[in-house]
């Protein structure tokens, strides 16, 4: 063992171009990929929130709408039990609860305590709705339709048809994050393989005599192995501190106290990215080097 | 020791055999020339012994294996019983001579008391017991040839194969290499020693095996280089 140890040291000295350029490549794309994967961790964080959060909102008419279901006049006790009835008798409705306009108002002065838009409004602005949660919230659209031709149904809003394009967009960067990244890894295993060519060149004497003399396959290439093991690690490592100098600084720092509502990623979803660029890290510098190996170094 | 049994060896992409039809047996304890012209097929026939590749058709026996279907984790153990001496000498430029015999050792994960112990010994045998410290560029052709039987030999093996081990040596120095691997035979090693030395064929009367474009023509007991029996 200390044999492997003495030759792997030895040929990363003789290499150290070569295992430079594998550690900063390896650092750039675990980078990205544990960039991606603490992207994709943040989408579904906000996803569940948001999606957990959505209800559909069925605004009623009063006398300042007199287009589409809504005819200039306040809305009859009669017309609301119709639509409370359709509601209540959806088989996708979970839950359903009136607000009033009194409570709609209370609710936005205390969303919007101490601005000035406070003021902007009055309760008579205001407009009676149904609150509705579905059991399945991406399941809208059958109830939307029987709303929308709803007598003194005024607005059916849901709030999927806003957050879906962005939730598409940031999944759209999310994976071209981790594209680039799995192109990047593919550049570092060739490098890895390509490295353990050369040095099986360099080393072409030693690896002679070895297998001459009856060391086994094993022992001929564990200097190799460790080598890019070592190479790759030092590159994860680095990788890692990225990421968690990143999150610190973009999320910790920034991003979370000025959007204290949502529910940002913490250092459980970092460990996880971390731990993952360690997996490929050895996974992406051991399987290269058997593969070459193999090649490179025949009995 | 070694037995060939209708041994030929193909190249890819080549029509003529290297080796055509060889059946011979060598036994324990045996020293043997391989004797002809080069490309006469000597060293594929050292080759087969070490599995360094695969005999085309025909099987090749080493102490009692068959080592054409030895799998591939067992061969370097097949090498560990076997010591091979080249014509270049193959050391490692970097060691010193102690280094370099002990590297045999050290990779096939002897202890280094064991080291410690079996390398001066084996120096003293080949009679470079005062130059242990020095570097193969230190020393004559002569003595990096007895660093490399030293390293074939540190491990006690039953065979030495020796493929042109005087082809570099000036005709003293040769007698002298000469002598050592007749000493190791002596201690009841096997040795295969491929040469076109004819001097040293002859002035040695061994069992000469001749090979002639890959055919085996001629296998004399106590044999001199040219004549045919």
């Amino acid at each position: 063992m200390r044999h492997a140890f003495s030759e792997m040291l030895s040929g990363l000295r003789r290499n150290t171009g070569m295992t430079l350029a594998v550690i900063v490549t390896m650092w750039v794309s675990l980078s990205l990929f544990g960039a991606g994967l603490l992207a994709a961790q943040q989408v579904n964080l906000l996803k569940g929130e948001w999606y957990d959060k959505i209800e559909i909102s069925i605004f009623l008419c009063t006398s300042a709408y007199s287009t589409g279901n809504c005819t200039g006049e306040d809305l009859t006790d009669e017309q609301r039990d119709v639509i409370r009835q359709a509601i209540e008798t959806n088989p996708e409705v979970d839950k359903v609860y009136y607000e009033t306009k009194a409570e709609a108002y209370e609710n936005f002065k205390e969303v919007f305590a101490g601005t000035t838009l406070e003021e902007s409004l009055t309760e008579d602005t205001m407009q009676d709705s149904f609150r509705v949660r579905l059991k399945d919230p991406t399941s809208y659209l059958g109830l939307k339709s029987q709303m929308s031709s709803m007598q003194g149904v005024q607005l059916f809003q849901d709030l999927h048809e806003i957050l879906d394009p962005i939730f598409k967009w940031l999944s759209a960067l999310q994976w071209a994050t981790i594209v680039l990244s799995v192109l990047l890894l593919l550049a570092a295993a060739l490098q890895i393989s390509n490295t353990i060519r050369m040095a099986t060149y360099t080393r072409g004497r030693e690896i002679g005599i070895m297998r001459l003399v009856g060391a086994s396959n094993f022992y001929i290439m564990i200097p190799f192995l460790l080598e890019s093991l070592v190479a790759a690690l030092v590159g994860a490592l680095f990788a890692v501190g990225t990421l968690w100098l990143g999150w610190w600084l973009i999320i910790r720092r920034n991003a979370q106290p000025s959007l204290e509502s949502i529910q940002w990623i913490g250092p459980q979803e970092a460990g996880f990215a971390s731990a993952w660029v360690f997996v490929v890290a050895i996974v992406l510098s051991v399987i290269p080097t058997l593969l070459s190996s193999r090649r490179y170094l025949r009995v | 020791m070694i037995r060939f049994e209708d041994v030929s060896r193909i190249y890819d992409g080549m029509k003529r055999a290297a080796l055509a039809n060889i059946n011979v047996e060598i036994a324990k304890g045996e020293f043997v020339f391989l004797v002809g012209g080069s490309g006469s097929g000597k060293s594929t026939f050292l080759k087969l012994i070490l599995r360094e590749f695969r005999a085309t058709t025909g099987r090749v026996f080493v102490a009692g294996k068959n080592v054409g279907e030895l799998p591939e984790r067992k061969i370097p153990g097949l090498r560990r019983e076997i010591g091979m001496v080249s014509q270049d000498f193959r050391l490692l430029p970097g060691k010193s001579v102690f280094e370099n015999v002990a590297f045999a050792l050290q990779v096939i994960g002897k202890s280094k008391s064991q080291i410690k112990r079996v390398v001066p010994e084996t120096l003293e045998l080949v009679g470079l017991g005062d130059k242990r410290d020095r570097r193969p560029d230190e020393l004559s052709g002569g003595e990096q040839q007895r660093v490399a039987i030293a390293r074939a030999f540190v491990n006690r093996p039953k065979i030495i194969l020796a493929d042109e081990p005087t082809g570099n040596l000036d005709p003293e120095t040769s007698v002298g290499i000469m002598k050592l691997l007749d000493r190791i035979n002596r201690a009841d090693t096997t040795v295969v020693m491929a040469t076109h030395d004819w001097a040293m064929v002859d002035q040695m009367r061994k069992r000469v095996i001749e090979l002639e474009n890959g055919h085996m023509v001629r296998d004399q007991v106590r044999g001199i280089y040219g004549a045919r029996a």
